[in-house]
């Protein structure tokens, strides 16, 4: 997909916004593609925005590709992790649309903080799929370069990653580096259950008051593991905002262009010097919080079949034969590659080498320590007291 | 690299050791893809399936459905490459060697089946990322400069190591601590055999001299299929289990005529609370034997009105309700011994006792008190669904505050309950039967049933006990009356 400016417009016309029912109240959510793959023209949001897209038919298709990829390659280290090769893994499985449709959004400059299940915007900050399942597997920290693809290590601490994407963009705003279309925003990533951390709300307190160029992307999938909504908020996560002094609006997670339209607003509101906004992707989480959770003990069936029906894949895919911009050859040529990087990042996992113990002392500080260099040593030197030591 | 791979329990949830086999999705023989689901297994987490790690032939299944596996342990073995013809080698016997087998096969097992090519001493199976029991004997990588226990190791089988010193080890009784201290061998003379506490009893239980066997776990321990096999009769040489599992579940078939089953689950719990309650409320049980003809025409004339045909009425909804419409009257039976004090509640979360595949469980109603006629209907409807479709949370079980337990659906007339913990009374209600009754002067065919209420002695005397029994059978007897004259 071209990463130019398919234009976002947005033009301030009132108008009666659509509204959807949701868990809490009868909130207001923007939506593009309806489940059954109907497209809406566009959609004013509660602020008088109207949120449209315009895509070519390759970058629809594009999206198509990227969703079904994103799932393919999760699932797969679902299945690792089953048979003994990975220690755990957090699957994104329903929240597709939602972290391609923003990750697509941002812009090369833009910096990304995920939580550990931004498997999907990963993906799309072009950073190679293998990476987490290293952390998963227990063989490396992460490992690729935040500032080469400006997508931040995965932090597994709930919400505490607001506070350090917070802290960045206030420093974009020292730099100056705000105020044009080539400004910088910043964007962090959270669950419905971190609204609920002291983090959060400190980091939509700095925010505010700092004006920094910030986008909190709320991927709201119902559970904090066990704990529903209802237990986290008495009123739409998205209106929050409201009492910290910003914009908050909710999008329909599931629909990866009206994910995409939304963030690509709020990030260039933020680039612009705007300021902060909330985004609430109201999505759900098909599978478990981890693979060591059972998601059968505390939801019930019917609750995840009506979220079956509003699938993001499944109403790309009937967009696109309902528009003729995809035929069975694409859509079985997208199954295909699929299975080929799904196999692929099989035989690359199970290939991983087994770091060095004395490894852990690698990274500790960019140009070393003496400290850490008597530490390694004697490390070193304990290791070899055993039998057969090759170290 | 064996074409046959053995698979190993892995560590599923973070930190798990064992797993129970719930279900096989595939057995001996058939054709397998990569991710197929292959087993389904219940962890202290989660119960989930796990999909095969590679594509091919099953070979053989080691355990059972229902048997409790040590994560490391090989559940499966798959021919990689089915259309190469037979097999060569006979199949690995790892798995067959069953969980408790020498450490050294399952190592070795690892070691066929290609991920650990480097497999040693001391090495955990690969398979397990960071967790996961050691596949060896040995604790502790020996240190350098420290007298090996055991003669050294010619080096020419570095992939094989030794399991366990064989009994008749060639170092001297003489060396003192290394055999009496490590007590590696098991039936030395004057040694105490290696058995975990659990394995005594049941060596006990079943009067089988443990110092007479040979230890096929960890360190030459004995295992509980080790005392088994003492007391079938059977060899203590290991069994390849798969053949066992041709032959039968258990190993001692036709030799004891009593079954064992594992105390597990809603059974563990059940026996618990039933325990608890029992020795600890003084219970008091009363019966009342109502004429129920009344009751059961109102249901009638309840079922033909148009809104409630879709309803499912049954005489439970009215025991519930003159239940309900009870504790409103005495609000004291509602109520929980707290030791110090006694906690009376405002709420009626009314459980319903219901016999499932999995046993006994008592989901309740929440707030019971407050719904109206057809709304407790609707609930209770859903309630035992649920419950028969065995999908009933832990939440719906938790909080009951009054309990009925409807035997009548299995033919008798009443019981004597036991009070769920927590609770201070528990209706039994029996099957509503034609009976001679006198009716008006005469002796009438009438639909009868008797009531059993137990209740904790220590809140409730017989007076209020009575008292509350009296008025759920004046309910049942006249609903309509009391309905007019209660609220």
């Amino acid at each position: 997909m071209a990463k130019g400016d398919p234009g976002v417009s947005t033009r301030g016309r009132r108008a009666v916004p659509r509204s959807r029912k949701g868990a809490t109240g009868d909130p207001e959510l923007v939506q593009l593609l309806t489940p059954e793959g109907e497209r809406i023209e566009s959609v004013t949001g509660p602020d008088g925005t109207e949120y449209r897209v315009d895509f070519t038919d390759e970058e629809y298709r594009g999206f198509y590709r990227d969703l079904v990829l994103v799932r393919k390659l999760d699932a797969e280290a679902t299945a690792l992790q089953r048979q003994g090769e990975l220690g755990l893994w957090a699957s994104l499985l329903g929240q597709e649309a939602a972290q391609v449709g923003s990750g697509r959004a941002l812009r090369t400059q833009d910096m990304a903080f995920p939580t550990y299940r931004e498997h999907g915007v990963l993906y799309c900050r072009g950073i190679d799929p293998i990476m987490p399942l290293g952390l998963f597997r227990g063989v490396d920290q992460g490992g690729w370069d935040p500032n080469e693809f400006k997508f931040n290590m995965y932090t597994i601490v709930i919400g505490a990653q607001t506070l350090h994407a917070t802290g960045y963009a206030m420093g974009v705003t020292m730099d100056g580096k705000t105020g044009t279309d080539e400004g910088e925003a910043v964007i962090a990533y959270f669950g419905d259950g971190a609204t609920s951390q002291g983090d959060v709300n400190e980091a939509f307190v700095w925010a505010s008051v700092f004006n920094a160029p910030m986008v909190f992307f709320c991927q709201n999938n119902q559970y904090a593991i066990s704990e529903p909504l209802e237990r986290q908020t008495r009123i739409p996560l998205y209106r929050r905002a409201a009492g910290f002094g910003f914009p908050g609006i909710r999008v329909d997670g599931n629909d990866v262009l009206a994910s995409y339209a939304v963030t690509r607003h709020a990030l260039d509101n933020a680039r612009h010097g705007q300021g902060p906004s909330l985004i609430e992707a109201y999505t759900y989480r098909m599978g478990a919080h981890t693979t060591s959770d059972d998601p059968t003990r505390y939801r019930i069936a019917s609750e995840v079949e009506a979220w079956q029906a509003k699938d993001p894949i499944a109403r790309m895919k009937a967009f696109l034969v309902k528009q003729k911009i995809a035929d069975d050859g694409f859509f079985a040529e997208v199954d295909e590659q699929a299975k080929r990087e799904s196999v692929h990042l099989r035989e690359r996992v199970l290939e991983m080498p087994n770091p060095e113990p004395s490894s852990m002392f690698d990274h500790v500080y960019p140009n070393g320590s003496p400290l850490v260099d008597q530490q390694r040593a004697q490390f070193t030197q304990y290791l070899e007291s055993f039998e057969g030591s090759a170290h | 690299m064996s074409r046959v791979k053995e698979f190993n329990l892995p560590d599923l949830g973070e930190g798990l050791t064992e797993g129970e086999i719930l279900s096989w999705l595939v057995k001996v023989g058939d054709t397998i893809e990569l991710n197929q689901p292959i087993v389904e297994v219940e962890t202290a987490k989660a119960a989930v399936e796990i999909p095969a790690k590679w594509a091919g032939r099953v070979q053989s299944i080691f355990h059972a459905e229902g048997a409790t596996v040590e994560v490391g342990t090989p559940i499966i073995a798959i021919d990689t490459d089915p259309t190469a013809g037979p097999l060569e080698t006979p199949e690995p016997t790892g798995g067959a060697a069953k969980g408790s087998s020498a450490a050294g096969e399952v190592a070795k097992g690892a070691a066929e089946s290609g991920q650990n090519d480097d497999a040693e001493s001391g090495k955990r199976t690969p398979v397990l990322v960071g967790y996961g029991p050691r596949t060896t004997a040995a604790k502790r990588r020996p240190r350098k400069g420290v007298a090996p226990a055991a003669p050294a190791q010619p080096t020419a089988v570095p992939t094989q190591p030794a399991p366990v010193p064989a009994p008749p080890a060639p170092a001297p009784v003489a060396s003192g601590p290394s055999t009496a201290g490590n007590g590696h061998s098991g039936p030395a003379g004057g040694t105490r055999a290696l058995a975990k506490p659990p394995v005594r009893k049941l060596a006990k239980d079943l009067g089988v001299d443990l110092t007479a066997l040979t230890g096929s776990g960890p360190l030459g321990s004995i295992s509980r299929e080790d005392v088994r096999q003492a007391a079938s009769g059977a060899p203590a040489t290991a069994e390849p289990l798969a053949t066992a599992l041709v032959s039968g579940p258990a190993a001692n078939v036709g030799v004891h005529r009593e079954q064992r089953i594992p105390v597990k689950g809603v059974r563990k719990l059940t026996a618990e609370n039933m325990s608890r309650s029992a020795f600890t409320a003084p219970h008091v049980t009363e019966f009342l034997t109502v004429d129920m003809t009344r009751a059961m025409k109102a249901l009638d004339r309840l079922r033909q009105r148009r809104e409630w045909r879709e309803v499912r009425v049954s005489p439970l909804l009215l025991v519930a309700k003159a239940v309900l419409l009870a504790v409103r009257r005495h609000p004291m039976v509602n109520s929980t011994w707290a030791g110090e004090e006694i906690v009376v509640k405002d709420y009626v979360n009314l459980g319903i006792a219901a016999a499932t595949e999995r046993g006994l469980i008592v989901p309740n109603v929440k707030d019971a008190g407050r719904l109206t006629l057809r709304e407790l209907a609707d609930s209770l409807t859903d309630l035992v669904q649920t419950a028969k479709a065995g999908k009933t949370s832990p939440a719906d079980m938790s909080g009951g505050t009054l309990t009925i337990t409807n035997v009548g659906v299995f033919g008798v007339d009443t019981g004597t309950p036991i009070l769920p913990p927590g609770e201070s009374a528990i209706l039994a209600f029996g099957a509503v039967r034609k009976m001679p009754w006198v009716h008006k002067g005469k002796v009438r065919p009438r639909q009868v049933t008797t009531l059993g209420l137990s209740f904790d002695h220590r809140i409730i005397d017989g007076e209020l006990g009575s008292r509350f029994l009296r008025d759920i059978g004046d309910f049942l007897a006249d609903p309509e009356a009391a309905l007019l004259a209660w609220t």
